[in-house]
């Protein structure tokens, strides 16, 4: 919302500073965004006369003028060829500046001294919006009689401050300058002065003049209508124009201007009709008929619906209620009779048409959120008053005023104490009902009571807590102590769960990933990309776009962008790891919320890491979750996101919970890879359920290890895992650890086998092993790899 | 060298000058005092271990000098054979003496150079050791979490696909509401959406649990924003919610100015301007000095020297009603902030977008 402080003050008596007023109003709950400084940018132009105008002696296209500017008579130089003496112009005088940081110096122009500059509209940045043919190609004319020498600024009224206001939508009755000032008065301390409203006599009738049938009653509480006669469309005043321009709207022509000034003056939308295009000079409210059509003020044909509510004529939709008139009943130049509208429509019935059309009106902002029941009788006739006052037309006698809804004002009671109680304060009664009489509530105190009466405009108060924010706010947020609750001692902590995650995260970022976050919505292509058919999935009804439409199920996708986008801008190697959210639709359409799924993913390239590299990572943290013993490594050869030979299921139990591989070189391709991308997905929530990271401490050894190695010729499909599960189960409780040290193919191994070397480690708790009973371990250690998967010794 | 030494040179030649001797008794001593000298002599100039060892077997060793010398006491009279042999061991013990002291001072000399030889470059870099790190949102939301739960706070969690009951209409926003516009939302059906604040965790937690309630809730929140510097259409949010008998709007400025200070450092000033949300009342937001300027007013806080970082309110009583609380007898506070806000103005990131690109580049910062 946007006020120009001129404006403002002729409501309030302002006091204070500009930045103090800012200050305040903030802290009273009308937050200022930021002050615009009209007319900053010029300075020491003024209003000067044109006596003579006489040939420069030394050029053709000059003239040299004699201006007087009030106080003495200044020599000016100029080429600019449209005026003519006494004509009333800017003249920018020694020292002046213009915008644009243009400074203007007294000088000579071909051996004639210059004192000053005569102005055209655009030096000064100013428009035709501005002032009426401030954009012709020359020095503006002023039409107007002004005092000569005065500022410029103050001729064009540029000289305003500007203060943006935000408005919260619960405080529709601030968006308005009247709003604000009854805010300002309250919060400065100062009084507050509205416009009196008076109208002149007027002749005629209304009821010979026009109808209005309201239709529906509840989405319309009330419709007030004023006719004008003898139209004099034209341009409003520089003052009005200047008002609009400087809230934000375009001045149109002074029937218009009116209507918008009002709006912005007092809060209340109006509408003024053509009233000889309104059809037997009936205005019906009602909802649309299937089928109707309207082409708006904006010269869009728009389809209505039956829900939509409209005013219509005798026969015909000629606005859409609240929202934006119809090109229909516009008023034009010729115009010559209107019919004004002031009315209160249901805001929720604005919003849903609103939104339905894609269309949003200042009109239909302040509709949404409510209009105060008693504006548009006020309004309407502050609209009369201004068309008196600026003899744009003859105002006929009389006011329709239909009202289908109560008038009197909201009443509440509240015990002052629950107030202090909310804010942690200890205010008497009287503090509060002074504060309270400041906002224009009534109020009576009886023992712990408050009998209060709001305001019809403040539509936004209806339990105790309200008042107690208006106390607060005007008491002052600053003014309330901070405090620490007392009460109960409170465990502070996060869940077993989260804790988890975080360690899962520590032991990642310890193995050298990066932690990634992205998007939670993906593309349906992802699928394709990964080379997989797209599973069942929650889909958003209103994405962005085709390319972040469904929940993902899956992180693969994510990570493999996050490395792509990587590679593309020449990182030659990359570790990730996230920790995110899929989501699985338990049935379709969507009944009830998607099962929610933390997923670990991890991505890696370049660095010559391999598929073990990647292992590594996955084990360290096995070991870490308390896991490792119990996960077993399967080969996953059918997988079409993954490599065939380098890829492997992740089991704990016996329960699949994650894929770890090598990607498969056409997929690959698909992100712009030609290098090895290593990447794993593990359901985090199934393998934390499974993890058990307490640590107990075992006895050091008190005896020493026996070590022994073992080299074994095998068949090359022949797994390391086959060969580990016989020798742990073989090695029995004295075999401590078998750790795989060597894997050779090549000479002096047959084609087709592999050699695997071993070092074994015997241990026994209670003595020191003697040779010859790890002999017989290890006999039968060999012997059984031999039966069972043809080993040779080598 | 000791003075016990001079001591008994000086003995040894007042023997020499009371008594007279035999030729043979002066021809040893003049080999040992020659042997005496000539060894002090040479041991003094030799300049490795290795010649020192050399000149040890030749002066001391089995075969050496001193040995063959006192092989010939035999030749000596009797009464000369004593005095004789003290002065060989004399001797003996005075070149060992000097052969130590010079061996050590070759081996300092020996270590001196060793070590010269040994000398790196100190300024060449360490070896390399990568280990990856937190995202900043991640970073940022446990120091946070962290300074919540040293107030007591649990942290919890709520679904990201959320009934829009719990989204609106729990949280005072029945459909009619003009700031459902505000927050423009993703629809998966008419009755389930992706949240647009963590705040539906509130009634969710209040419908679990009696008070005392005591809960912060991080999460990702969703809004149909096109994307730009400053939005995103997914970010992230921590909620608070403390609901209890005789919770005031003075304990939560209490608990909001500690947190602003534990995040920012103790000098960091709080303001609370009353605000709007359906979902609290009285309702505030609250801003900080500004983290860059420290307040003296810049770019990043529009010259204003304050930025914002939270909404904040009294919980509303249908709020309270909503969770099955009754708010005659509890009252309670929330607050929210942007977690993504939070962490660009710690950590002076200029682009909400660079969060979610994940350039390595610019996850190594953190």
């Amino acid at each position: 919302m946007l006020v120009p402080l001129s404006w403002l003050k002729e409501y309030v008596h302002i006091d204070v500073s500009t930045e103090e007023l800012c200050d305040r109003m903030t802290m009273t709950g009308s937050n200022v965004e930021t002050v615009i400084r009209v007319g900053e940018d010029i300075e020491g132009v003024v209003v000067g006369k044109i006596l003579t105008i006489e040939k420069h002696p030394n050029a053709d296209r000059l003239v040299i003028c004699k201006v007087d500017i009030g106080d003495r008579i200044i020599q000016v130089v100029t080429g600019a060829p449209n005026i003519s003496n006494g004509d009333l112009v800017p003249v920018a005088l020694d020292g002046a500046h213009l915008p644009g940081d243009v400074l203007i110096k007294k000088g000579k122009l071909r051996g004639v001294v210059s004192e000053g500059m005569l102005c055209s509209g655009e030096e000064l940045d100013l428009t035709d919006q501005d002032y009426q043919g401030a954009e012709v190609d020359g020095i503006l004319i002023l039409r107007e009689e002004y005092p000569l020498g005065i500022d410029i600024r103050e001729a064009l009224l540029l000289n305003d401050e500007i203060i943006e206001f935000e408005i919260t939508p619960n405080r529709p009755d601030c968006l308005s300058i009247i709003g604000i000032a009854r805010e300002a008065a309250t919060t400065i301390g100062s009084s507050l002065s509205p416009p009196n409203i008076e109208l002149s006599p007027c002749t005629g009738n209304i009821y010979s003049e026009a109808k209005v049938v309201v239709k529906d009653k509840e989405l319309c509480p009330r419709y007030c209508a004023r006719v004008v006669n003898n139209i004099r469309i034209g341009e409003s005043p520089l003052w009005m124009k200047r008002r609009l321009i400087n809230s934000g709207i375009r001045p149109i022509n002074n029937i218009v201007d009116i209507t918008n000034y009002v709006m912005l003056e007092m809060g209340q939308p109006m509408h003024a009709f053509d009233l000889d295009k309104v059809e037997d000079r009936t205005i019906v409210v009602r909802r649309a008929k299937a089928g109707e059509t309207l082409v708006t003020l904006d010269d869009v044909d728009r389809e209505l619906k039956p829900n939509m509510l409209v005013i219509a004529d005798a026969n015909r939709p000629i606005g859409l209620a609240g929202i934006m008139g119809g090109a229909n009943t516009e008023i034009t130049e010729d115009t010559n009779c209107i019919i004004l509208e002031s009315a209160k429509f249901d805001g929720p019935s604005v919003r849903f048409t609103s939104k339905e059309l894609g269309l949003r009106s200042e009109a239909s902002t302040r509709f949404e959120k409510g209009i105060d029941i008693n504006l548009p009788r006020e309004a309407i006739d502050r609209a009369a008053q201004l068309i008196q006052e600026l003899g744009v037309g003859n105002v006929v006698d009389g006011v329709i005023d239909i009202l289908n809804s109560d008038i009197e004002p909201y009443e509440l009671e509240v015990r002052w104490m629950d107030i202090n109680n909310l804010l942690g304060l200890e205010l008497t009664p009287n503090d509060m009902v002074e504060i309270l009489k400041s906002l224009n509530f009534g109020v009576r105190h009886r023992d712990d009571i408050l009998d209060i009466v709001v305001p019809t405009y403040r539509q936004d108060i209806s339990g105790m807590e309200d008042i107690a924010e208006e106390i607060a706010r005007i008491y002052g947020y600053d003014n309330i102590p901070k405090t620490l609750m007392d009460g109960t001692v409170s465990r502070g902590r996060k869940t077993e769960r989260q804790k988890k995650i975080d360690y899962v995260r520590d032991i990642l970022i310890g193995s050298g990933l990066y932690e990634i976050i992205t998007y939670s919505f993906i593309s349906p292509k992802a699928y394709d990309m990964l080379g997989k058919e797209m599973p069942e999935v929650v889909t958003i009804l209103n994405p962005l776009g085709e390319d972040q439409s469904i929940m993902r199920t899956t992180l693969m996708s994510s990570m493999l962008e996050v490395l792509a986008r990587n590679k593309s801008r020449k990182v030659e190697s990359c570790s990730l790891f996230e920790i995110g959210k899929i989501f699985i639709p338990k049935s379709l359409p969507l009944k009830e919320l998607p099962e929610e799924r933390q997923v670990l993913s991890i991505g890696i390239y370049g660095n010559d890491m391999d598929f073990y590299n990647l292992k590594g990572v996955v084990e360290l943290m096995l070991h870490e979750l308390g896991l490792f013993e119990k996960t077993k490594f399967v080969p996953v050869t059918t997988d079409p996101t993954f490599h065939p030979g380098r890829t492997a299921a992740m089991k704990i139990e016996h329960m699949e919970v994650g894929i770890l591989g090598e990607v498969h070189p056409k997929i690959r391709e698909n992100y712009g890879f030609n290098i090895p991308i290593l990447l794993a997905e593990i359901d985090l929530d199934a393998m934390l359920d499974l993890s058990n990271t307490q640590k107990y401490y075992r006895g050091l050894p008190k005896f020493p290890a026996v070590e022994r190695d073992l080299a074994i010729v095998v068949k090359k499909d022949v797994l390391a895992a086959e060969i580990y599960d016989i020798i742990k189960e073989s090695g029995g409780d004295m075999l401590e650890t078998v750790e795989l040290f060597d894997i050779y193919e090549g000479d002096q191994i047959p084609e087709g086998y592999k050699s695997m070397a071993y070092s074994l480690s015997y241990r026994a708790p209670d003595r020191t092993l003697q040779d010859k009973e790890v002999d017989i371990i290890h006999e039968r250690i060999i012997n059984t790899l031999e039966k069972k998967v043809e080993a040779k010794l080598r | 060298m000791p003075s016990s030494q001079s001591c008994f040179w000086t003995k040894v030649f007042l023997l020499y000058e009371e008594k007279s001797y035999g030729r043979k008794e002066i021809g040893m001593r003049h080999n040992l005092e020659k042997i005496r000298d000539e060894a002090i002599e040479n041991i003094s100039k030799v300049k490795d271990l290795e010649h020192l060892e050399r000149l040890r077997l030749k002066y001391l060793g089995k075969k050496g000098e001193l040995t063959r010398i006192l092989r010939g006491m035999g030749d000596l009279p009797a009464e000369e054979r004593p005095i004789m042999g003290r002065l060989a061991n004399e001797v003996r013990t005075l070149i060992q003496v000097q052969l130590d002291k010079r061996r050590k001072e070759l081996e300092e000399k020996l270590l001196e150079y060793r070590l010269r030889e040994e000398t790196i470059d100190v300024t060449v870099p360490g070896k390399k050791i990568e280990r990856g790190n937190l995202h900043p949102l991640t970073s940022v939301c446990n120091e946070i979490a962290a300074i919540f739960i040293g107030m007591g706070f649990e942290v919890v969690e709520g679904p990201d696909v959320e009934l829009e009951y719990y989204n609106f209409e729990a949280l005072n926003i029945p459909e009619s509401h003009p700031s459902r516009d505000v927050q423009d939302t993703f629809y998966i059906t008419d009755e389930i959406l992706l949240r647009t604040h963590t705040s539906p965790v509130q009634v969710r937690t209040m419908e679990e649990k009696d008070p005392p309630i005591k809960i912060i809730v991080p999460g990702r929140v969703y809004r149909s924003d096109d994307v730009d510097a400053t939005h995103s259409p997914i970010f992230h949010q921590i909620e608070g919610l403390v609901v209890d008998e005789n919770i005031t709007m003075a304990d939560l400025k209490g608990v909001l100015d500690v947190f602003v200070k534990e995040l920012f450092g103790e000098r960091t000033q709080t303001k609370f301007r009353p605000h709007y949300f359906p979902f609290t009342e009285p309702s505030m937001e609250v801003d900080a000095t500004c983290v860059t300027c420290g307040g003296k007013g810049c770019r990043v806080c529009s010259d204003t020297g304050w930025i914002e970082i939270l909404g904040a309110g009294m919980v509303h009583p249908n709020v309270l009603k909503y969770g099955g609380i009754d708010p005659d007898r509890y009252s309670g506070f929330a607050f929210g902030l942007g977690l993504d806000r939070i962490a660009n103005l710690k950590y002076g990131i200029d682009d909400i977008r660079l969060l979610y690109e994940n350039d390595i580049r610019f996850l190594r910062q953190f």
